[in-house]
Order: structure tokens, then C-alpha cells, then sequence
């Protein structure tokens, strides 16, 4: 496993890693019963589009509002239709592209308030934790939703490993950014500041919804579903579940987000799922769940927090929705 | 405004069924991936920006017309009011799908849309505007109208404008497609306006 160690920024780590490296790292993988790492070998054609993803073994979340038994969103489509505008800002853009993001070796800084600052790499990810199948709603700013069959394991449990100091009352996020990788970030009338940011506060991130996340349908992230690492917190917009987090940092006051330094009228820092509140420039009030077509749109009424209220609603007590959009 | 300048195997005929052709091409294909299911999982999206986008390059188009005619290439000017029926053709599909994908065909919904969204509105006044437009376009009619044909059909200089205002307010993070558009019907305006306003000098020093 000393490949980590080696840093080959740039180049596709199918690239330099031999295959029989490749091959013996996959055995003792599986031998661990962690496929997950094959992923490292992984063709950038097969990283973009691929059904051959590495396996991971994950046990049913059975807590509550873990699972939902709504139809899946097909697997082709839920690496098919991102947004990731690191990789520009077409739906079709980050399947087409995010091939040419090297996610190993990969390291996350966790810091800022903490007892214990310090990295987790790729391998930490995936055999450090419990892994668990939740099925979430997803559901975009833009009004349309997703279910997805997530795997990944509380944030709560990977930020207790580094102890929040007491002052700590929000979590910081960044995603990678490599301009050489991400030729979104190369576009010369994009208006966001990379790299991307989110955050959330402590509570929110440590409620046992919140996941940190490292695949999906059984298998490990493609790189446009925000490989290696990213997080999910199912009754925000979609946006808050920022990926390929290169970086987590406690803090005591609520951090800049990207889309709220953009629009702050349009993006609040909290967005929770709301159909109260609209955006803007669109309704809030329905989603289109995909796939939809022309003649049947599929279009369904959106919940409060996305459907999770009972579970998250007390999280906002006494606060004004309309004003903590 | 003759075609003389068409190539002696080629009519004008020849030469209408190929923009024709040019015209209706983005269409069918749309038809064919709605009927294949070729559109990804969310149709809507792509069909609202298809329609849009191909209506506002149709535009662009009509408002090349003139200045290509004047450098020796007549035979769009002759076919301004082909691709301006086209304009207001995509223009309207892109109202149709937006009706069915994200009003619903409500019209509580379509006036909340309206009284809301600065955007939407610019929009459909914009395509309101290409009715009479279109409308007028048949021969006879041009005939009756004489010289208010002429200023009535100068609101499509306005109507360029509201387009790329809706752009423009449909921007999210990045600008560049609105900046595209500011940019190509600032320079087809300009020219307009510099026309207009030699000829008028012209006229001036004349009497």
C-alpha cells in the first residue's frame, strides 16, 4: 500500500501503477474482503461510465429514515446526470470528464478545532469505518430528485476519531481543486471562487442522517459522483453534499459557502428542502423524479426537509425558515 | 435582392429546401431521441434548453441577413422569412415544454411564474412580440401593410434584447453563454445603428 505515498499529480493512476501491483493490491483487498481499493486501478474510461466499479461490502442501515422503499433511480442514470461544475456545467459534462481527476493517492486534512488534527488517506476511508446502505432521497436545487442507494458511514463517527474541542460550532469542507484535472475551474467566465466550500453546524453534522459517503449501489464512487469521499445529508439541497472533500475543518463561526458567496439571495446557508420557499427563479413546491420523460414529467410534491422532518425538523426549532433559507 | 450570385446549378429553390432543411433538422432530431427515450433522465431539461437555444441561433441568423446581403451574399436575405417563421417556431416549443414540464398546464402555476420570475415574463413578451411578426410574414399581408410592415417587423431589434435579458437572468454561475449572445446581437445592432445613421447624414447633406 506504499503507493500512496507517492505523489504522480496529474496522471491517471491507471497510468503508473503496473498491473500486477494492481492485481496483488486487489488480491489482498478482496482477501480483506475490501474490493473497494480496486478502484485505485480502474480505467479513466471505466472511472467515467463504468459497470465494473469495485464492489463494496456494506451492511443495511436499519436506523431510522435510513432506507425508503420508493424506486430506485437507475444506476446508469445516477452516474450519468451530475452536477460537478468543477468538470463544467452541463449535466453530461462530469461523466465526460472527471476521468482526468487522479483520486489516488487521496488525503483529507481534518483540523481547525480539534484535539487530534490529522489525514485520512483512501485506504483509511474504506477499511476505517463500518460501512452501511442507505437509501436517501436526493434532491436538487434545480427541482428534480433522486433516490439513491448510498454507502458510507456517519460523519459523526469520523469526526469523534479526531475529538471537536468544545469551542467547535460548524464543519468546513472543501473539494479538490486542480486546475490541470478540472477543466470547469479553467472556464474563464465562471463566476465561483474555487474551490468549492460547504459547511454545516456541529449538530447538524453529527446527527446520525449525515454520511459520509464512498459509494453507491454497492460500489465505489465514480469520479463524478465525488470519488473518493464526499458527503450526503439527504434533507438539504443537493448542493450541500459537496464531493470529492479534500478537506474538513471545525470552526467557531459559520463558514462561507460557495453558492451562498455567489447568490446569497438565491442560496442560503442552511438550505434545507423547503417548498416553502422558492428560489427565485423557480418553485420549490415540485420535483421532477427522475427519470422523467416529456409526456409523463413525473412530477411529485416536495416535503419539508426532503421528507426527513421527523428526524431532522428539532435540529431548527425556534428558528424562521423563511429568513434561514 | 436577386439571386444572381447563386452558382448556375443551384436554384433557389434548390438552395430554400436545403435551409429548409437546415431549419427543421434540430427538430426532428429532438423528435426522434423523445421517441427513442435518447434524452437522458431528465428530458425536460435539455428539451427547455434545446428549443431555446436553437431559437435564439435562428434569430441570430435573421439578423445576419441584411449584413451578409450587403457583402455579396443575397440569398439569406431571401430567406429571412424562412428562418424568422423558424424563430418563432422554436420559440414556441420551448413555451409548449415549458407548459407541460414545469407549469403543468396549471394556470395558477403559469401565474405565479408570471408575477414572479422577472425572467420568465421578459421571455414570453418576447415571444408574444413574434406573433404579429409571424403573422404578417405571409406575402399578401406584406403587400397591404406597405411601409408599416417595415416598422413593425424593426421589433425584432427588440426582441434580441429581451432574449438576451432572459439569458442573462438565467445565468447561474457562469456567464459565458449570455456574454455569447450580449456580444453577437451588440454587434448586429451596432451595425444597424451605424447604417441608420449615415444614411440620415447622407440624407442631411443631400438637401
Amino acid at each position: 500500500m506504499r503507493l500512496r505515498d507517492v505523489n504522480f499529480p496529474s496522471i491517471a493512476s491507471s497510468e503508473i501503477t503496473p498491473e500486477d501491483v494492481w492485481l496483488n493490491r486487489r488480491q489482498l483487498m478482496q482477501g480483506a474482503g475490501l474490493g473497494a481499493l480496486a478502484a485505485v486501478g480502474m480505467t479513466p474510461s471505466a472511472a467515467a461510465t463504468s459497470p465494473t466499479l469495485a464492489e463494496l461490502a456494506a451492511a443495511a442501515a436499519d436506523c431510522d429514515g435510513c432506507s425508503t422503499d420508493e424506486s430506485l433511480t437507475p444506476y446508469s442514470d445516477a452516474i450519468s446526470y451530475n452536477n460537478f461544475y468543477e468538470f463544467g456545467t452541463d449535466k453530461s459534462d462530469p461523466a465526460q470528464y472527471a476521468h482526468e481527476m487522479n483520486v489516488d493517492p487521496w488525503s483529507v486534512e481534518v483540523g481547525g478545532l480539534v484535539n487530534k488534527p490529522g489525514k485520512l488517506h483512501l485506504e483509511d476511508l474504506i477499511t476505517g469505518f463500518d460501512l452501511e446502505e442507505r437509501i436517501y432521497r436526493f434532491r436538487c436545487v434545480e427541482a428534480w430528485s433522486m433516490v439513491v442507494p448510498w454507502v458510507g458511514f456517519p460523519l459523526a463517527a469520523l469526526l469523534e476519531r479526531f475529538e471537536p474541542s468544545s469551542d467547535a460550532k460548524y464543519v468546513a469542507f472543501k473539494t479538490l481543486y486542480r486546475r490541470r484535472e478540472m477543466r470547469g475551474t479553467r472556464s474563464f467566465t465562471s463566476i465561483i471562487d474555487w474551490p468549492y466550500r460547504e459547511g454545516l453546524r456541529l449538530d447538524e453534522a453529527m446527527h446520525p442522517l449525515t454520511l459520509m459517503t464512498v459509494g453507491l449501489y454497492g460500489k465505489v464512487l465514480p469520479n463524478q459522483s465525488g470519488a473518493p469521499l464526499r458527503l450526503i445529508v439527504p434533507w438539504k439541497y443537493g448542493f450541500k453534499s459537496i464531493k470529492s472533500i479534500v478537506s474538513i475543518e471545525l470552526v467557531d463561526k459559520q463558514p462561507a459557502t460557495s453558492w451562498q458567496q455567489l447568490a446569497p439571495q438565491e442560496y442560503g446557508f442552511y438550505s434545507n428542502v423547503n417548498p416553502e420557499v422558492d428560489h427565485p427563479r423557480w418553485s420549490q413546491r415540485f420535483e421532477r423524479r427522475l427519470p422523467s420523460s416529456l409526456f409523463s414529467p413525473n412530477r411529485i410534491q416536495t416535503l419539508p426537509f426532503n421528507g426527513y422532518a421527523e428526524q431532522v425538523a428539532s435540529l431548527y426549532k425556534g428558528m424562521d425558515l423563511r429568513v434561514h433559507y | 435582392m436577386t439571386t444572381h450570385s447563386l452558382p448556375p446549378f443551384l436554384s433557389y429553390r434548390i438552395v430554400w429546401w436545403l435551409l429548409f432543411g437546415f431549419g427543421i433538422g434540430p427538430f426532428l432530431w429532438l423528435a426522434w431521441a423523445v421517441i427513442q427515450n435518447a434524452l437522458g433522465p431528465d428530458p425536460a431539461e435539455v428539451l427547455m434548453h434545446t428549443t431555446g437555444e436553437w431559437a435564439i441561433r435562428f434569430l441570430v441568423v435573421v439578423l445576419l441577413a441584411r449584413p451578409l446581403s450587403q457583402w455579396g451574399w443575397p440569398v439569406l436575405f431571401r430567406a429571412r422569412r424562412l428562418f424568422g417563421l423558424f424563430v418563432a417556431f422554436y420559440a414556441s416549443l420551448h413555451l409548449l415544454v415549458f407548459a407541460q414540464v414545469y407549469v403543468g398546464w396549471s394556470g395558477a402555476i403559469l401565474a405565479e411564474e408570471l408575477a414572479e420570475r422577472p425572467y420568465v415574463v421578459v421571455g414570453f413578451v418576447a415571444w408574444v412580440l413574434l406573433l404579429p411578426l409571424s403573422i404578417t410574414s405571409l406575402h399578401s399581408l406584406r403587400r397591404r401593410m406597405g411601409r408599416h410592415w417595415r416598422s413593425l417587423h424593426r421589433s425584432v431589434y427588440l426582441i434580441a434584447l429581451l432574449v438576451t435579458l432572459h439569458v442573462l437572468w438565467l445565468s447561474r454561475s457562469d456567464i459565458g453563454d449570455a456574454l455569447l449572445y450580449a456580444v453577437v446581437f451588440g454587434v448586429l445592432l451596432g451595425w444597424r445603428f451605424v447604417v441608420f445613421w449615415r444614411k440620415s447624414l447622407r440624407a442631411k447633406q443631400s438637401s
